[in-house]
């Protein structure tokens, strides 16, 4: 049998080193006894001469040293030994860690990962005391009791977040210390090295039962998360029991007492309080239509869609392009055609030469209709019932805008104002006269264009849209001319 | 009146009453910033990735942040608030630099990551704003506060306010507060849900334009790099968990929110006679985050998550998953030999984890029960579902009795 003892509790090197002894020496796990400062002293003699030999040494995979460094900071006695026995086997086949179910692999990963927890713990159960000295110089210090050999792993996280402090970590096995520029560790300690009190203590506690809702009662839960081994070190702790004693009275009382008066400021501010504006039957002009559809509910669209989203342009402009409905971006930014078929559509009026500071852009659907797929809303076709609905807003807008053409951007919108359904490739190339005298003209919704893979029917298709909109800035033009 | 009975109140009277009054919002997490350190800054400060919770109240819920409100004035008269205008608890205002203050005397003491700042509305929406924005400003500039700060957004405030807020916050967030535009325009009839969503719709503006582009040199400004999340109150209205979780699923396609919080109505003191006087749903609340997360994460979505259920209802017995599967047995049991990700994703008490190590692990060798139960750490809920090289359930998938078997027993929700 062969002994090896460990001066340091969680030297990662240092076990390597003798490990790595050990595999040159070619003796197997079964014939090592590891011991560390930890152990118990006497039972066994000296470690007698140290293994040598020449034997071959594989290398083995990083994510094997990576939990390794990790799983030697755990306080099971058993934790040399078993790295040694997985460092042996890995020399026979380099692959079983990647075997999860493999008893010894289980082990080191739970080693490892109680080590991380413990870690963890500490970064979230430390807790500073503030001392002054005479000159004013603020320091800090903390008592703490990880339950495995931390400190070393963890202080450095307590650096990066209180680096423009002084303080110091104090453990029963060593000590961490930082003067503001560089880390040192040091012997363990105890309780009675760091300060007994901190006057924010009394603020914390005071956060603590007040945070905490009676009527919301998870003991098990708390304790789980912060286990009890932790609470002698916690100033709050104290407050657990007296919280818990009192918190089904707490639930009661709130749930028992009789709804109260309420106070005259608040009678005051309601009296202060106007009846509510936008009121359907109060529109009289487009800029009232527009503060008023935000609070429709004439179909189920407001529920999911960001806002509704109303024409824009001149108030009395000479044509009026009505497209579906908004689209994603319209739907965040609150306007019309400002994606991608938008810009299809600029593009197309201004190549035809229609006076676009002229021309109001609107939807026959206000609200972006969708259904959710994770983190996109993909779009969908409106109904005729939603349509219909919607026809009230399209109306209002048509009367106050008064325009003398109206172009209807694919089928929704041709359906919203023919009070039909229709097919586009029968309705374009003629001006349809409305009940009312206005001009409408039918062609594709500019998003068709967008959709159209092939390149050659793409450039077709534009073509046909151009040609459309040709015969709507011809008709402008006529109009003009009469007047 | 208000501004000299204030003065009289300590600094730990009104610490008490400001977080009393921030305690029904859930929302906790200091997850998922950029990484920050005070290291050379002379400040104090860090966030990597991960948050910590650094105490854990008898409730269960984690203490991360430093939650309060800069006042619990508010001239909104929300029915399930605590500080709606008409409830006559006691009212108090810090100041912002007693805010601050606090706020680094607990973060140099490791009792919390930072700072969740939220306020009821006082004067306008853009004073109340700015208060907030002038707490998280100071904390950067003047004392170089690198730890973790939330604001709360005021839907209605300015969007330069907004924008300044993204400049110093790691998260926004701006709570829908109902599952739906009727139930809130009932509740709290001054809130404006359009408001609401818009406001998340600017936020998710301003996250898109601080994302960099790939072969851009300019690094965008950066803007909230914990993103935005927003709050449900469940149970204070009639919606059910059919309507919850659209909405939130809506929610999570347009504004790219990081998290949906999901708050089980609590009595709360001096509460309205319009609301449920009873314990919290908190078993119902339980569910919708198990919802939420298969959903998100398990590739389920919203109708077969509530199909498992009854009448729109979550089924409070056992889990969401669990409750499909027991209802969609034909498409069990599943091989855990040959099955596809996606369909392990669904098999009960399997976790994400869990079915990465098993597909890497069957590469070497093929699974016996044995070693699913290994990696999944407990088999009981699994096994009647899958097939392994040693292990077939037989008639158990479809035996009647096994909803009865895998229900747990009634747990004790409360005390030890």
């Amino acid at each position: 049998m062969q002994t090896i003892t460990l001066q340091a509790l969680n030297d990662f090197e240092e076990w390597r080193k003798a490990a790595r002894g050990l595999l040159q020496a070619g003796i197997a796990p079964e014939d090592v006894e590891w011991r560390d400062p930890a152990s118990d002293a006497g039972l066994f003699g000296g470690d007698g001469e140290p293994p040598s030999g020449k034997q071959p040494v594989g290398s083995v995979p990083p994510a094997f040293i990576e939990l390794a460094r990790t799983a030697i900071a755990n306080s099971d006695p058993e934790r040399f030994a078993l790295l040694y026995r997985l460092l042996w086997r890995l020399q026979a086949d380099r692959s079983i860690l990647e075997v999860s179910s493999d008893p010894d692999v289980t082990r080191l990963v739970r080693l490892a990962s109680a080590v991380r927890r413990d870690s963890h713990k500490m970064k979230a159960f430390v807790r500073f005391r503030s001392i002054r000295d005479d000159t004013g110089l603020e320091r800090f210090a903390a008592w703490f009791e990880p339950e495995h050999y931390c400190l070393e792993m963890t202080a450095p996280f307590f650096a990066r977040r209180f680096a423009g402090m002084i303080w110091a970590i104090v453990t029963p096995y060593a000590s961490a210390f930082w003067d503001g520029e560089s880390l040192a560790f040091g012997p363990g300690g105890q309780k009675s090295d760091v300060p007994e009190d901190d006057a924010v203590e009394a603020d914390w506690k005071t956060y603590f039962s007040s945070i905490f809702n009676p009527a919301r009662l998870k003991v098990a839960m708390m304790k789980s998360e912060m286990p009890v081994k932790y609470w002698r070190n916690l100033p709050e702790a104290e407050l657990i029991a007296p919280l818990i004693r009192g918190a089904r009275e707490a639930e009661q009382d709130m749930i028992e007492r009789v709804a109260s008066l309420p106070p005259s400021r608040h009678v005051r501010q309601k009296a202060r309080e106007d009846i509510r504006p936008e009121a359907e039957s109060e529109i009289v002009s487009l800029a009232d239509a527009r503060a008023a559809v935000q609070g429709c509910r004439r179909c189920p669209l407001y529920e999911h869609a960001t806002q509704a989203v109303f024409g824009e342009g001149p108030e009395h402009a000479q044509v009026m392009f009505v497209g579906e409905q908004p689209g994603d971006q319209e739907d965040l930014a609150g306007k019309p055609f400002v994606g991608p078929a938008g810009k299809v559509l600029d593009a197309a009026v201004e190549k035809v030469g229609i006076n676009r500071s002229r021309v109001y852009v609107t939807n026959a659907v206000k609200h972006f209709k969708f259904e959710p797929r994770g983190k996109r809303r993909i779009h969908q076709k409106p109904d005729g019932g939603e349509i219909t609905a919607c026809r009230f807003w399209l109306n209002l807008e048509i009367e106050f805008v008064k325009p003398k053409v109206i172009v209807a951007l694919g089928a929704t919108a041709a359906q919203s104002l023919l009070g039909r359904t229709a097919t586009i490739s029968k309705l374009r190339g003629a001006p349809i006269t409305m009940d009312d005298g206005t001009t409408l003209y039918v062609t594709n919704h500019p998003s068709y264009l967008l959709r159209i893979p092939d390149r050659e029917k793409q450039a077709l298709e534009r073509a046909k849209f151009e040609a459309d909109l040709v015969l709507v800035r011809d008709a402008i033009t006529a109009l003009e001319a009469r007047h | 009146m208000g501004e000299h009975l204030m003065t009289v109140l300590s600094l730990r009277r009104k610490l008490a009453i400001l977080s009393d009054a921030a305690k029904y919002d859930a929302s906790c997490a200091s997850s998922g910033t950029e990484k920050r350190s005070s290291a050379g800054t002379g400040g104090i400060g860090s966030t990597e990735g991960s948050g910590i919770c650094h105490s854990y109240a008898p409730d269960g819920r984690c203490i991360s942040l430093l939650k309060i409100l800069l006042t619990n004035f508010c001239v909104y008269d929300c029915v399930y608030c605590v500080n709606r205008s008409s409830s006559n608890v006691q009212r108090a205002r810090f100041s912002v630099e007693e805010v601050v203050q606090l706020t680094l005397d607990f973060y140099k003491r490791n009792y919390i990551e930072g700072l969740f700042l939220s306020s009821g509305i006082i004067r306008s929406p853009d004073y109340t704003m700015e208060e907030l924005v002038r707490v998280a400003r100071t904390l950067r500039e003047v004392h170089k506060f690198a730890g973790y700060i939330h604001l709360k957004l005021i839907p209605n405030a300015a969007p330069e306010l907004l924008a300044e807020a993204g400049r110093w916050a790691d998260r926004l967030s701006t709570n829908i507060e109902m599952p739906t535009d009727i139930g809130l325009a009932d509740l709290a009839p001054e809130k404006n849900p359009s408001e609401i969503r818009t406001a998340m719709a600017r936020v998710r503006g301003k996250l898109d334009e601080a994302e960099p582009e790939k072969k851009a040199k300019a690094k965008p400004e950066k803007f909230a790099p914990a993103g935005q999340s927003t709050q449900m109150i469940v149970g204070a209205d009639g919606a059910d968990d059919g309507a919850i979780l659209h909405r939130a699923a809506g929610l999570y396609s347009g504004y790219k929110l990081r998290r949906v919080y999901y708050s089980a109505f609590s009595p709360i003191p001096d509460s309205s006679s319009r609301l449920p006087l009873k314990p919290p749903p908190l078993m119902r609340e339980h569910r919708l985050y198990q919802a939420d997360w298969l959903i998100r994460f398990y590739g389920f979505d919203v109708p077969e998550i509530v199909s498992g259920g009854e009448g729109g209802l979550l089924d409070l017995q056992v889990d969401p998953k669990l409750a499909w599967a027991l209802k969609n047995r034909h498409r069990f049991p599943v091989d855990v030999n040959r099955a596809d990700r996606e369909m392990l994703l669904r098999v009960p008490g399997l976790g994400i984890k869990s079915i990465d190590k098993m597909i890497q692990t069957r590469r070497h060798h093929s699974l016996r029960l044995d070693d699913v139960a290994r990696i999944a750490g407990s088999i009981d809920k699994v096994r009647p579902f899958i097939e392994a090289v040693d292990w077939t359930p037989g008639g158990l998938t479809d035996d009647a009795r096994l909803r009865a078997r895998l229900t747990p027993q009634p747990e004790q929700l409360s005390l030890f």
